[in-house]
């Protein structure tokens, strides 16, 4: 997945020439040695993007999966988002874990709106992304229904893998937008 | 047949004269079933029937397995619903439905709430979901389906797609005032109140379950659970797919431990035909019912453990899990959802480095299991939070319906695989854990043990496995060979049949129960000959647990629900359905 350290480079210090930094990071700085420049957005995004913490919103099967993703064959803390938190005012990932019904729709809808901007969603597996197989008079189809989704993973459950990649993708749509202040 | 016949053979005929002596008028006729002889009775009597079934020493119908209704309205004319009490008897290993007609206009029966404990949740779910009322029902709600929801979902006019929104959640005040009437004086004490919801959202909740507490200081005085969060339709979804469509659906009942739902589910369609599953598919169903017992139990206990802060365990439990993830995935193709059973056999034949890759499994069991029983078995705080925490004793948790290592828990070795051993389980040399009072405790224990003697079982059945096919010879039930479809047009018309018509199992209704991981997982199907079930239900074993749940925890201190919900293993894909 490109997340383990070159064994080549590894004992590089952080500041060698060799070791390519942070996009829109400079290296060469008026200052004097050891001060990067950057633009701010830059920075923030590159904090923000490394240090997610998520709110598994777990309803059902995938958050079985969620379970396998933080533990530690796959374990989620190499990407800087192993700090799970149940509390919508604490985190700024939303991961809708499972299937949502009509009748939890109001909640997944508050704690949504509990979470300080700003934040991102994402939908784990078809149920939440579409209501999956369960086309039916109490499943929702679909968490989009209710609040805006910003990256659906397909699967019934996805693998582990998939939520890894979907954590990625997030981190590039924090990187590529503007950061809110 | 001799499926049938096998299932049959359990049913000891039951003498029915003392009822008859008793009800005479009121017994309308006499009906079968597999699995059980069905008596009818009108809905006058049925409190009366049930209380003496109960009681009568030559009966001791303990437990109320299930209840549920059949909309009976394309089935025959007259009333329209049949209300089914399906009854167990523990001691004697019995089992007898009450089924009692209700018609629709005037559409009610007697509450059995004063009788079975767990016919409280079972009424519940039967009003939501039929619209049947049950007279003097202390708290008749509804409880799978929101407040807002307008009709009877099971009705088979209801119209499967049509959803309904709902604008607020419920505040449990009216049924929170009920318990204040009811129970004027709690466990807790009468100083000021505060109300707590733990739930639907919450780390330690385990799923979408939602529990309104009023403490006293940290003391609990009243607990409402409030479930339906995760209904998703199973029911309904099951009345419009062919049997074998149903497979899936039932991998996310109980989605730690799916291949014994896929087992559960199969063997209640093939008693329903009449069809006997091959040896070879026997012992296969054994290695994976028991592989993922082994996974059901460890997760439940890691995240008992967790909601107690022990963390550690967690990586030593789970970690193994990934393992017999890998032996699953390369045998089913799928982590979680397998969907490996069919109608009459299995998807395919176990892969040839199986055997291997489960033995070298089987190996890591006990060091997991060790390491983590190394730190909680003699650990102060575990003792702590857990003796004596949660105590229900036998009788009353057959009362509530217990079943599985819950039951077990409090001394009353009970499991189907030893009481009515179905594939095989009596040629197996296994103990039947069980504890000393029914606590937390004994919970999380008997868990640990039933992981070890599954490893047995499963070694054993890998030493004894016959050679064979894995699926019956029978056109109607299981596809055809490729090569023959291709080249015989008898392959051909085969594979044409049971594609277009799917599965006809005869007319009938079945119910048959299996040895789930969290107890007794039972499928009442009722068939009219077609590709698809008239009716599917689900005898979810955490229904019933979790229906207990207020009993358990009020009185005691507000952690200690926590700890008490882990070592029940709710699942709420199983809860809700």
């Amino acid at each position: 997945m490109g997340v383990s350290e070159d064994p080549a480079r590894r004992g590089v210090p952080a500041d060698s020439p060799g070791r390519p930094l942070p996009r829109g990071i400079h290296r060469e700085s008026p200052v004097g040695e050891g001060v990067y420049l950057t633009k701010l957005d830059l920075a923030i995004n590159w904090a923000r993007k490394n240090s997610i913490w998520p709110l598994p919103f777990g309803t059902a099967c995938c958050a079985i999966e969620f379970m396998g993703v933080v533990s530690s064959v796959f374990d989620l803390s190499r990407f800087g988002a192993e700090v799970v938190r149940f509390s919508p005012r604490q985190s700024d990932l939303l991961l809708v874990a499972g299937t949502v019904t009509y009748k939890q729709a109001p909640i997944l809808r508050r704690i949504y709106e509990q979470m300080c901007e700003p934040k991102w969603v994402v939908a784990m597996g078809v149920c939440a992304s579409s209501g999956g197989f369960y086309d039916n008079y109490c499943t929702l189809q679909g968490i989009d229904k209710v609040i805006p989704v910003d990256f659906y993973i397909a699967g019934c459950p996805p693998r582990p893998e998939a939520i890894l990649q979907a954590l990625l993708e997030i981190q590039k749509k924090i990187e590529r937008n503007p950061a809110p202040r | 047949m001799e499926t049938r016949r096998a299932v049959d053979q359990e049913i000891r005929e039951i003498d029915l004269a003392p009822l008859h002596a008793r009800l005479g008028a009121a017994i309308l006729g006499r009906e079968s079933m597999v699995g059980m002889p069905v008596v009818r009775l009108a809905r006058g009597a049925i409190t009366e029937a049930l209380r003496f079934l109960r009681d009568e020493p030559s009966y001791r119908f303990d437990m109320l397995t299930d209840l549920t209704v059949v909309d009976c309205g394309e089935l025959r004319d007259g009333d329209r619903f049949d209300v089914v009490y399906l009854l167990h008897s523990l001691e004697r290993g019995e089992r007898l439905a009450i089924k009692s007609p209700v018609p629709e206009e005037d559409c009610w029966i007697e509450t059995a709430t004063g009788i079975y404990k767990n016919a409280d949740w079972t009424e519940r779910e039967a009003y939501d979901q039929y619209g049947v009322v049950f007279r003097d029902h202390p708290n008749l709600k509804r409880i799978l389906n929101h407040k807002e929801f307008v009709g009877h979902p099971l009705r088979r006019d209801y119209d499967i797609y049509k959803g309904q929104w709902l604008s607020e959640v419920d505040d449990l005040e009216d049924e929170l005032e009920r318990r204040r009437r009811r129970d004027p004086t709690p466990r807790g004490g009468q100083a000021d109140a505060m109300i707590l919801n733990l739930g639907p959202s919450h780390p330690a909740a385990h799923g979408t379950l939602r529990n309104l507490v009023e403490l006293e200081g940290e003391t609990v005085r009243y607990c409402i659970p409030e479930i339906g969060y995760l209904h998703r339709g199973f029911e309904k979804s099951a009345e419009t797919h062919e049997y074998n469509q149903v497979i899936p659906y039932t991998d996310r009942l109980n989605y730690c431990s799916c291949l014994i739902n896929n087992v559960a589910y199969s063997r209640a369609v093939e008693a329903l035909c009449g069809i006997e599953v091959t040896d070879r598919c026997k012992f296969i169903r054994v290695i994976i019912t028991e592989l993922s017992r082994i996974m059901d139990h460890l997760v439940c206990n890691a995240a008992n453990l967790v909601d107690l802060g022990a963390l550690t365990n967690y990586w030593y439990l789970f970690n193994l899990r990934e393992r017999i993830y890998n032996v699953i995935e390369s045998l089913t193709g799928a982590r979680l959802t397998t969907s490996y059973t069919r109608i009459g056999g299995l998807w395919a034949d176990i892969t040839p480095d199986f055997e291997e890759a489960v033995r070298a499994v089987l190996k890591e069991v006990p060091k997991a299991v060790g390491d983590t029983l190394k730190l909680i078995a003699r650990n102060k705080i575990f003792i702590d939070r857990t003796v004596g925490i949660g105590v229900i004793d036998a009788e009353e948790a057959i009362s509530f319906g217990f079943t599985g290592p819950c039951l077990r828990a409090t001394g009353y070795e009970y499991d189907l695989r030893k009481r009515h051993p179905y594939d095989h389980y009596d040629s197996f040399d296994f103990e039947i854990p069980s504890g000393h009072q029914g606590d937390t405790y004994d919970r999380v224990m008997v868990r640990f043990e039933e992981i070890r003697q599954s490893c047995r079982i499963v070694e054993q059945a890998l030493d004894k496995m016959p050679s064979g096919p894995v699926n019956v010879e029978h056109p109607r039930i299981i596809l055809p060979p490729k090569k023959q479809t291709y080249e015989s047009i008898e392959g051909l018309v085969g594979h044409f049949k049971l594609i277009m018509h799917g599965v006809n199992p005869p007319v009938g209704e079945a119910y048959v129960a299996t040895e789930a991981a969290n107890g007794e997982l039972g499928f009442f199907i009722v068939s009219d000959g077609g590709m698809k079930p008239y009716k599917c239900k689900v005898r979810p074993p955490c229904f019933h647990i979790y229906s207990a749940l207020p009993r358990l925890v009020e009185g005691g201190m507000v952690a200690d629900v926590v700890a008490i919900l882990g070592s029940l293993n709710i699942i709420a894909g199983e809860l809700d359905r």
